[in-house]
């Protein structure tokens, strides 16, 4: 039933898949986080309490749960990489770290930026915001480890393990706010009960999370496609690229 | 129904710009800047490679001359 996934362990296959599906992510990326961020800013109603400081919200928990998905992703690519030995699927880990990192940076900050008018403070190392900090670094450690290595054979197994090891601090995020008192507020958000939210608030922000994943899809295709070529400059169909590039 | 009456009131946020801007600000600037940096890869990758095919090029001609 899976068997079709096996061909696009061919890099120039991954390629042109890439290249077919970017302009769709790109295209509906575009329109839900426009939508989303004009919603959320213009229309939305204001928050009682918070006033219309609240509105951060609709960068700072898109970009935060968002960090933690593109994590998974990496990590998962990273496993199929290593346990069948799928190169393709190690470049796919190779092109989401960067991205990851920068949405990490962005959840730390708009998380900041909202806590000083909020709790007072922009930083406190209680467990949430030190959790979410250690992700951070476990990207930019996976970075660090894939370009240590000239063989990126070898390079993409040292900053696989890594990625897989530090998925162990994915629960510890998304829970530190139920196991420990913290001063971040438990999740809004929730599947299985009712939400603490008025959809009126609700809707921008599910459109500007799901925004933030199309989002992270499109610019991973962009940079998996640049990859894929680096990792192939001596195949005849790169090389054919190339010489078009050269010309232009 | 839009909750701001007007364009300075938007941009005052209910006393809050700083924190909101600088919000907004620095996720569409970094967003933008990794974008930017991610869209130049394939052509710099290219390049690179075009400028290897050229010196195994020349590296081929000298062996051959002699």
């Amino acid at each position: 039933m899976w068997k079709w996934l096996h061909s696009y362990a061919d890099p120039e296959r991954a390629y042109k898949l890439a290249s077919t599906l970017l302009p769709w992510f790109a295209f509906s990326a575009i329109l839900f986080i426009s939508v989303g961020t004009i919603w959320g800013m213009l229309f939305a109603p204001m928050d009682y309490q918070q006033g219309e400081s609240f509105r951060i919200i609709y960068i700072h928990v898109p970009s935060a749960s968002m960090s933690m998905a593109a994590y998974m992703a990496m990590a998962s690519a990273s496993f199929v990489g290593i346990v069948w030995q799928i190169k393709t699927a190690d470049w796919v880990a190779a092109s989401i770290a960067p991205i990851g990192a920068v949405i990490t940076f962005i959840a730390l900050l708009t998380g900041a930026a909202w806590g000083k008018p909020m709790w007072g403070t922009w930083w406190v190392w209680d467990a949430r915001l030190t959790s979410e900090l250690v992700l951070l670094f476990l990207y930019l450690g996976v970075i660090s480890l894939y370009a240590s290595f000239e063989d990126k054979v070898l390079a993409a197994r040292a900053a696989g393990i890594l990625a897989i090891v530090g998925v162990i601090n994915i629960p510890i995020i998304k829970y530190s706010v139920d196991w420990w008192s913290s001063l971040h507020q438990p999740a809004t958000i929730k599947i299985t009960e009712k939400s603490a939210m008025p959809m009126e608030m609700l809707a921008p922000l599910l459109i500007n999370i799901f925004g933030f994943g199309l989002m992270i899809g499109a610019i991973t295709l962009v940079r998996y496609k640049a990859e894929i070529l680096a990792r192939n400059g001596m195949r005849p169909w790169v090389r054919e690229l190339a010489k078009a590039e050269a010309s232009k | 129904m839009i909750q701001f009456e007007s364009l300075s009131e938007f941009l005052n946020m209910g006393g809050y710009a700083f924190y909101v801007w600088l919000s907004y600000g620095v996720t569409f600037g970094s967003l933008g800047i990794l974008l930017f940096l991610s869209l130049r890869q394939k052509r710099s990758v290219l390049l690179e490679i075009s400028k290897k095919m050229e010196r195994e090029d020349r590296l081929k001609e000298t062996r051959s001359s002699r």
